[in-house]
This record gives structure tokens, C-alpha cells and sequence, in this order.
């Protein structure tokens, strides 16, 4: 077995390990979970890395990137909508600012000839985890503003706000060219852990540790972003699990349901209103930071609301909305349909021409409308998702805790 | 003026003596468009009783309602608890000060457990801040078995224990009267305003209701102040009665008293019933 599979089995175990610790049984006692976890998770990794072929596993790894950057846009839409029945169409705003703010942060102004050519109002070239984190607040920040006037009304105008805002920020990112270059893309975005795949490795690492990353070179950058992402999405699913199962989730599946009765009962529905549209927003602003630094280059046309709202918005309600597991599993099933359509397109297209000539040209179309059919699809036959909410959500209202 | 301090109340005691104000709405009005619903209507609820607000459909009770537990905003009048003004504010700070109402329609949770509505209710809980279920996961479980002992005591005294894990939005009408009950017991109320407690329940389930009323304002000293239409059951369980009668007060005083009231007859059946009765 090469160096290179090797170490390629043991990044894509941290993802998998995870999966195969939700999936066995939860009364396994932790010392026997973890490590068998552990020891299935590598076997299932080093098996696909040493049978699939190499071109196939990188594209894979790519896809799974994509999907859990969108598993975590997701998951801040459940926060809003799955938990808190707040209608906010304008996903794209906070994955756009969310973006824009980490690449802001982390690159550097340009200086000299490349100022010319490149315009940004700031370059902090500030660490990763720091943009992440600043793409997080700004996002919150703007959730604030938004949401702190039209929470307090009838749910509509949420609605009518956030969809109005998404318009508004991509427009501000496409015409204010001292912002964040305008028209023209956003360059450089610094891709973290990069120099773990570089000849000159990474200066900060102990030599031995950087040895184990030798064997891969450049293109193989994928596996470890794919690490980070679904780094992401572990932590966020595990942080908004504990959230929404405590008290607090209980608040905001409360003013779902019934505001006038929660307002009785001595709750303030505005604040909470607040609470989970700004806490869905920060997830949002990250999984935009996530998106950044993957494409490396980032223009206003990225976030239009097709890709940045409406896909979201199918990944839940399929899914299933009120339900963490459901987001991300609905993340991956979309974005596995919507790539999988661009292929079944390509292949329908000789079909395609003989139905009419000018049909191939408009084959992209049809994905939207597969998409479209799916929505109706879901509405129809399978309302509450794929896995809905389940009926104990807290952890210790249930009657497993009596 | 907006007090923000909420008062804890301890369970029974509401800090005023039997027999004095505790409630007292001044001069009310509220305009809804060209019409007055509630037209300087002024009364007192006194402490330790079970009050009865009563009036022909459209004379302004539940408006009332509204007014007092800060759902609608007066054009004119105020509404002291226990002295303080608590004139327009919002319904979760008039719920801190003591004071709980039910709706005429009920409104549960419904896709939450029985329990988990109960749950809901006791203020301040620990878990409600987003971070502490994250930092203090075991303060948080700790709280929650004490508020769902309490909910499960609650539910033992009006006999919904069964129902404990089913959803809400699944129970009866009538059991989701119950519940709304329930859920004010969570709170450790000082005064209860029930709207219309017996509409749409079977009749013994409304004698069991009827007794859990009596018992909790003779144990607990929770004063009640309930509108409904259910003549005899008015009559038999509250004293004073209040008739209402096109957005105005028109009437108080003991159930015998009133009823003998000819202007209570006649906002009730028509002028010729008083006429006829002179």
C-alpha cells in the first residue's frame, strides 16, 4: 500500500468515524464505541481510497466538500425555519457577507502594480479561523439589523426583508468596486492548511508530523480541506444538537407553534425571534467563509438565489425540516441530484437533438426543473422530510428520562 | 415607566390580604376602527375570590381580557395588579408580575408533549440561555428534573397524566381546556383569568374542573376572575358576579343579586323583558 493512500485513509476516516459513531447503537459504552468507530471508520476509508480510482475520489472528495458547506447553511436555516418557523428567503445575503468577510480578512490589500487591478477596502491577511469567525459576527451583525424591526411584525415581512436584503448585498458586492473588487473577482483567498501539502511544508509543524504529509502533493489539497469542512459540520450539528434538545430549543419550537401562548406563558417572543435568527445567520456567515476559502476566488455572481437560497431551502424541506440530521442529509441528497442532473443532461443530449436541435443548448433548464419536481414531489408525497422532527426533541422531557 | 424587576411570588400568597384589591381596572376604553368595544369600564377583583365576568356576546369581556394581560393597548383607562400600573406592558412582564390568563380558544404547542408545554412555563430557567446547555449541561439537567416534577405533579392534580407524552395539538377540546389550566399552575399565578373555562367541555369533565377551581383558590389562595357563559355554573361557583354589557360595567355584586338585576335581564333578553317586568 502507498504512503500516499495511507494517509489519504486516514483523512477521510475523521469525517467517516463520526458517521459510524451516530450510526451504532447509543447504549455501546463509549470505550467500546470511540474505537470501534474508529477502526470501521479507516476500514471503510482505506477501502474506497485503495478501490476507487484516483480521478473519481478527488471529484468525490470535492463533491462532499461542496455538500457539507452546504450541510452547514443548512443547519443555520433549521435554527431560523425547522425550529423557529422564521421565513427567511435571503440565505444569500448572510452566505455572501459571510464570505466576503473571511476573504477580506484573511487576504492582503494588493500594493504597487496590483492595486490596479485589484480594489478591496481592507486586507487583514489575518489567520483562517479568524476570517471564519469575522464572517460569522458580520453575518450576525446583519441578521441583527434585519431581523431586530421586522421580527417584531407579522411573519411576511421577514420574509419580504430578507429577500430584499440578499438583493441588496449582492448587489452592493457587484457595483462597489473599492469594496471588494466589484464586478470582477475576489482573488488570492488563502486556503488554510495549504502548506501541509506543500514541498516547503509547514514551518510551524513539528518535522516528524510533517513528514507523515509528505507523500501528498498539491492536487491533493482536497482531502484536507474535506477534513475542515466536515470538521464544520461536526462541531456545529454537535453544538446546535445540545441547543436544540435544552430549554432553549424548547423557546423557539414554542413561538413556532403558538406566539400569543408563549408570550403568556411569560417568554419574550421578540428576543427570542432574535436569538435564533441571529444564531441561524453566524452559521450561515461561516458556511459563506467555508465556501471562500474553497473557491479561492469569490465574485458577486456566486450568490445569486438560486445556488444560495433556493437550493438551501430544498436541502431542508427534503431532509426534513426541525431535524439536524435531516439538514445535513438533505444537503448531500440535493447537491448529489443537482450535479447528478448535469450529467444525466450530458448524456440525454444526443436524445435531446433529435427532438429538436435547439433543445441540447437549453439542457442546464431541465436541472431546475428536476429540482422543481422534486420540491412538489416532497411537498406532496413526504411533507415532513425525509426524517422529520421526532417527537422528543429535549433531552430531558422525554420519556427515556422518567 | 416600565419595571423591569419581576417580583417571584411564592406559591399561595399573593402578597395581598383576602378581600382587598388585587386587580382593579380604571375607566378602560379601547376603539377597534368606529367601534368601542370597551367603554370606560371600571372594576376590582378582590383577592382570595373567584370572580365571575359575565355580559351578553359582544359586551367586551374578552376585550377586557386583552387590556389586562397586555395583548391590547388601552386608548384610555389603567390596570393596576396589587397597586403597581401595569398599563401596557407587554404580556411576558404582566405573566412575571403574578398574573396568568387562559384563551377562549385554546392555544397549545401543538407539535410539543403535554409535558414539554408544562415545561415551558416556570420563567427564568437556566437552559433557556443558548450557552448553558453547552457550559452547564449539568445545572441545566438538574433544573429540568426539578420542572418536570413539578409538571408531572401538575398534571397528577388534573388528572392528564396519561396524556403526558402525547402532542398537544392531539388532545380534545376539553383536554386542552384542562391543559391551559395546567399551564398556569406551572407559574404559581397570584390571579388567573380563565376565558370561557367550560365552553365546549363535556359535563364532567366541567365538574372536575369546577372542583380543581375551588380547591386551588381555597389551598393555593389563587384568585380566579373568569369569563363565561354557563349561567348556572357562574352562579354556583363565583362571588362576586360582574355583568358587562356593551363595553361598560353594568352590574356587581353576589350571584342572587345579580340575578334578580332587571338591568341584567334586560341586556340579557331584550327591553321588553324589562319593560314587561316593571
Amino acid at each position: 500500500m502507498s504512503d500516499v493512500a495511507l494517509i489519504k485513509s486516514l483523512l477521510l476516516t475523521i469525517p467517516l468515524a463520526f458517521l459510524v459513531f451516530r450510526a451504532l447503537p447509543a447504549g455501546l459504552a463509549l470505550a467500546a464505541r470511540l474505537p470501534l468507530a474508529l477502526a470501521l471508520g479507516w476500514t471503510v476509508a482505506l477501502g474506497v481510497t485503495l478501490l476507487v480510482p484516483t480521478g473519481v475520489m478527488s471529484y468525490l472528495a470535492s463533491f462532499a466538500i461542496v455538500g457539507s458547506i452546504y450541510a452547514v447553511i443548512a443547519l443555520g436555516l433549521n435554527v431560523q425555519w425547522g425550529y423557529t418557523g422564521l421565513f427567511n428567503i435571503g440565505i444569500a445575503a448572510f452566505f455572501a457577507v459571510g464570505a466576503f468577510t473571511s476573504a477580506l480578512f484573511t487576504t492582503t490589500a494588493p500594493t504597487g502594480v496590483a492595486a490596479g487591478f485589484t480594489q478591496q477596502a481592507f486586507g487583514l491577511g489575518a489567520p483562517f479561523l479568524v476570517g471564519v469567525l469575522a464572517a460569522g459576527v458580520v453575518a450576525g451583525v446583519l441578521a441583527a439589523v434585519v431581523g431586530g424591526p421586522t421580527l417584531r411584525l407579522r411573519d411576511d415581512y421577514l420574509a419580504i426583508a430578507t429577500i430584499g436584503i440578499a438583493e441588496l448585498v449582492r448587489l452592493v458586492f457587484q457595483n462597489e468596486r473599492w469594496l471588494a473588487n466589484g464586478p470582477q473577482p475576489l482573488r488570492g483567498i488563502p486556503q488554510p492548511l495549504v502548506c501541509l501539502v506543500r514541498e516547503a511544508g509547514c514551518p510551524w509543524l513539528p518535522a516528524p508530523i510533517m513528514g507523515l504529509f509528505a507523500p501528498l502533493s498539491p492536487r491533493d489539497y482536497t482531502y484536507v480541506y474535506l477534513v475542515i469542512t466536515a470538521l464544520f459540520v461536526i462541531v456545529t450539528f454537535m453544538v446546535l444538537e445540545r441547543a436544540v434538545r435544552s430549554p432553549w430549543g424548547r423557546l423557539l419550537r414554542a413561538v413556532r407553534e403558538e406566539e400569543d401562548a408563549a408570550a403568556m406563558n411569560g417568554k419574550d417572543v421578540a428576543r427570542i425571534k432574535l436569538q435564533a435568527f441571529v444564531v441561524g445567520a453566524v452559521i450561515m456567515g461561516m458556511g459563506g467563509a467555508l465556501y471562500a476559502h474553497y473557491m479561492v476566488a469569490i465574485d458577486y455572481s456566486h450568490f445569486d438565489p438560486l445556488y444560495a437560497t433556493f437550493l438551501i431551502w430544498v436541502m431542508l424541506m427534503l431532509g426534513g425540516s426541525g431535524n439536524n440530521r435531516g439538514a445535513i442529509l438533505g444537503a448531500f441528497v440535493i447537491w448529489g441530484v443537482w450535479t447528478g442532473a448535469a450529467f444525466a443532461v450530458d448524456a440525454l443530449r444526443p436524445a435531446l437533438a433529435a427532438i429538436s436541435p435547439e433543445l441540447p443548448a437549453r439542457g442546464p433548464y431541465l436541472r431546475l426543473l428536476l429540482i422543481a419536481l422534486l420540491l412538489i414531489f416532497i411537498l406532496l408525497f413526504r411533507p415532513k422530510g425525509l426524517i422529520g422532527e421526532e417527537r422528543f426533541v429535549s433531552r430531558h422531557s422525554g420519556s427515556r428520562e422518567a | 415607566m416600565e419595571p423591569t424587576v419581576a417580583r417571584r411570588i411564592p406559591p399561595g400568597a399573593d402578597g395581598v390580604p383576602n378581600g382587598q384589591p388585587l386587580l382593579h381596572v380604571d375607566r378602560l376604553s379601547k376603539d377597534f376602527g368606529g367601534l368601542r368595544a370597551v367603554n370606560g369600564c371600571s372594576f376590582s377583583v378582590r383577592s382570595g375570590s373567584i370572580t365571575g365576568l359575565i355580559g351578553p356576546n359582544g359586551a367586551g369581556k374578552s376585550t377586557v381580557f386583552g387590556l389586562i394581560s397586555g395583548f391590547l393597548r388601552p386608548d384610555e383607562g389603567r390596570v393596576y395588579l396589587d397597586g403597581d400600573d401595569i398599563t401596557g406592558l407587554p404580556p411576558h412582564q404582566v405573566f412575571r408580575r403574578g398574573l396568568c390568563r387562559t384563551f377562549q380558544i385554546p392555544r397549545e404547542h401543538a407539535s410539543l408533549t403535554v409535558l414539554e408545554n408544562l415545561m415551558l412555563v416556570p420563567p427564568d430557567q437556566l437552559g433557556e440561555r443558548f450557552w448553558n446547555p453547552l457550559l452547564r449541561p449539568l445545572a441545566v439537567r438538574r433544573q429540568e428534573r426539578t420542572i418536570r416534577e413539578k409538571a408531572q405533579e401538575v398534571l397528577e392534580f388534573l388528572t392528564l397524566s396519561h396524556l403526558r407524552d402525547e402532542y398537544a395539538g392531539t388532545l380534545s377540546g376539553g383536554q386542552k381546556k384542562l391543559l391551559e389550566l395546567a399551564r398556569t399552575l406551572m407559574a404559581d399565578p397570584r390571579i388567573v383569568l380563565l376565558d370561557e373555562p367550560a365552553a365546549g367541555v363535556n359535563p364532567s369533565l366541567m365538574a372536575r374542573i369546577r372542583e380543581q377551581l375551588v380547591q386551588l383558590n381555597a389551598e393555593r389562595g389563587i384568585t380566579f376572575l373568569l369569563i363565561e357563559h354557563d349561567i348556572p355554573l357562574v352562579m354556583g361557583l363565583c362571588d362576586p358576579v360582574i355583568v358587562m354589557n356593551q363595553g361598560t360595567k353594568l352590574a356587581e355584586g353576589p350571584p342572587a343579586l345579580v340575578r334578580g338585576d332587571p338591568r341584567v335581564l334586560e341586556a340579557y333578553l331584550g327591553g321588553q323583558y324589562g319593560a314587561a317586568d316593571d
